[in-house]
């Protein structure tokens, strides 16, 4: 069985305004080219015919990482394997760093960008999930007007989001002051590199006495779009973490989620795996928390 | 650029240190068009949707689906194919350790996976075993033969550091 894509018309534009202007022309045809690891595949395959490409590989600008007044802004064509291998990244949010490699393949992430996978919003995806608990902003451009969404506000359902048609993401502004010191991303799949069956994200700070002073826990493939478990916090703040404390963060949250089934993972299993991967990334983040933020 | 569905275009690339002058309309894949539009069919395509990693090259010394991207896209750019590693018809020292490992049963993987492993002992002249099978998690091989091929590549990481796919 061959697999080809269905004819479109192609552009390229030489700025993000020409890029945006041929957006807005396409009216709902039009759609953004960028890493195109998504994207490619659903057309190779038709689940996706769109008639107008717009291939923003070429733009100046659009692939910066840059960290200015507080904020790490990276540009939405960053490349996923630059967002483990960049050293301001590393330094500012390590969480991103860390969950980077777990995207995909090396073969992918040499393509694949950090704003097509928001953009693309799959439930399990490592960096919609990443961009959640760090309580990241989208900025996002269409002809008209430029305007930030917080990520928080982003996902709509399963593989959509705040974005309209004429619209297009160019860049992601992460708040780092005041970050909490604490972080961990872990997740569980079949195989290495495939789409996570569950992952779990957590930012965790402590004070001198070792008590947790916030908490941010996110979790992907739980739900039509990643969670923050409002559980988690109501359990962990002002306390000390214990392996009972720890237990019943586990327990809350497996009874918070309520994940579908699919092929690959009953909603039990799901669910399960929700409460150990909680864990886990409560016990990593608030280990590196009490060790003052380094790699533990 | 602007072109309309089915317009023609030309774009201009080295592929294997060769110049190649070549029209495609924007829906070719470049893993077609290394195939069918410059006769060099040691690409070999498999699932056409990124998963199997046979399609895999150099795009600029990183290695990348061909199926993910069109031949338009190319346009300027250095691409290496398998055909490009040996030096005038001799084996260079990744293609010696795999035939001397096993490490290739049908064969169908073994292009894709040869370039990847330049990627990777270009930028990590001693990769270890962790990350070897890091790389090679992006290649799928049906004849599951992976002993071999890790261990090709460790001997090729041990013997010789400076290893390099440039001939």
């Amino acid at each position: 069985m061959s697999v080809k894509p269905a004819s479109f018309d192609y552009y390229r534009p030489d700025t993000v305004d020409e890029a945006l202007q041929l957006l807005d022309e396409a009216e709902d045809e039009g759609k953004i080219l960028a890493g195109g690891q998504s994207l490619v595949p659903i057309m190779n395959m038709r689940l996706a015919t769109p008639q107008c490409i717009i291939d923003v590989n070429g733009l100046n600008g659009l692939d910066t990482i840059r960290y200015e007044s507080g904020l790490m802004k990276i540009g939405a064509l960053s490349r996923q394997r630059c967002l483990e291998q960049n050293n301001l990244v590393k330094e500012k949010v390590p969480l991103i760093a860390e969950a980077a490699p777990f995207i995909g393949h090396t073969q992918t992430r040499n393509r694949g960008t950090i704003g097509g996978s928001l953009v693309h919003a799959d439930p399990s995806a490592e960096i919609p999930l990443s961009l959640l608990v760090l309580d990241a902003q989208a900025v996002i451009r269409s002809c008209d007007e430029e305007r930030t969404v917080p990520v928080s506000d982003f996902f709509v359902t399963y593989l959509t989001t705040d974005i309209m048609p004429n619209e297009m993401l160019t860049e992601i502004q992460i708040p780092t002051e005041g970050i909490p010191q604490g972080y961990a991303f872990v997740e569980f799949s079949r195989r290495h590199g495939d789409f996570a069956l569950v992952d779990a994200a957590c930012l965790i700070d402590t004070d001198e006495q070792r008590r947790i002073t916030s908490v941010r826990l996110a979790l992907g493939g739980v739900d039509a779009i990643p969670v923050l478990s409002e559980d988690a916090t109501e359990l962990l703040v002002g306390e000390k973490l214990s392996s009972r404390l720890l237990e019943e963060v586990g327990r809350a949250v497996q009874a918070e989620v309520d994940p579908d089934e699919d092929l690959h993972a009953s909603r039990e299993y799901r669910r399960h795996l929700a409460g150990v991967f909680a864990k886990r990334a409560v016990r990593l983040a608030y280990q590196r928390a009490i060790q003052g933020g380094g790699t533990g | 650029m602007k072109l309309k569905k089915k317009e023609q275009t030309t774009i201009c690339l080295t592929v294997n240190g060769r110049r190649y002058v070549e029209s495609v309309e924007p829906r070719k894949l470049l893993s077609d068009f290394l195939r069918e539009d410059c006769g060099l069919t040691g690409t070999h395509v498999g699932c056409e949707h990124g998963v199997c990693g046979a399609c895999t090259i150099l795009l600029n010394g990183s290695a990348v689906r061909s199926c993910l991207l069109f031949a338009v896209q190319v346009d300027g750019a250095e691409i290496r194919t398998v055909e490009g590693l040996d030096t005038e018809g001799h084996l260079n020292p990744l293609q010696e350790a795999f035939s001397e490992h096993h490490a290739l049963q049908c064969g169908f993987c073994t292009p894709g996976i040869l370039l990847s492993a330049s990627e990777l002992l270009e930028y990590n002249p001693h990769p270890t075993t962790e990350e070897i099978e890091e790389m090679l998690s992006g290649h799928l091989c049906r004849c599951t033969g992976y002993k071999g091929i890790v261990k090709a590549i460790e001997k090729v990481a041990n013997r010789n550091p400076k290893f390099t796919h440039e001939s």
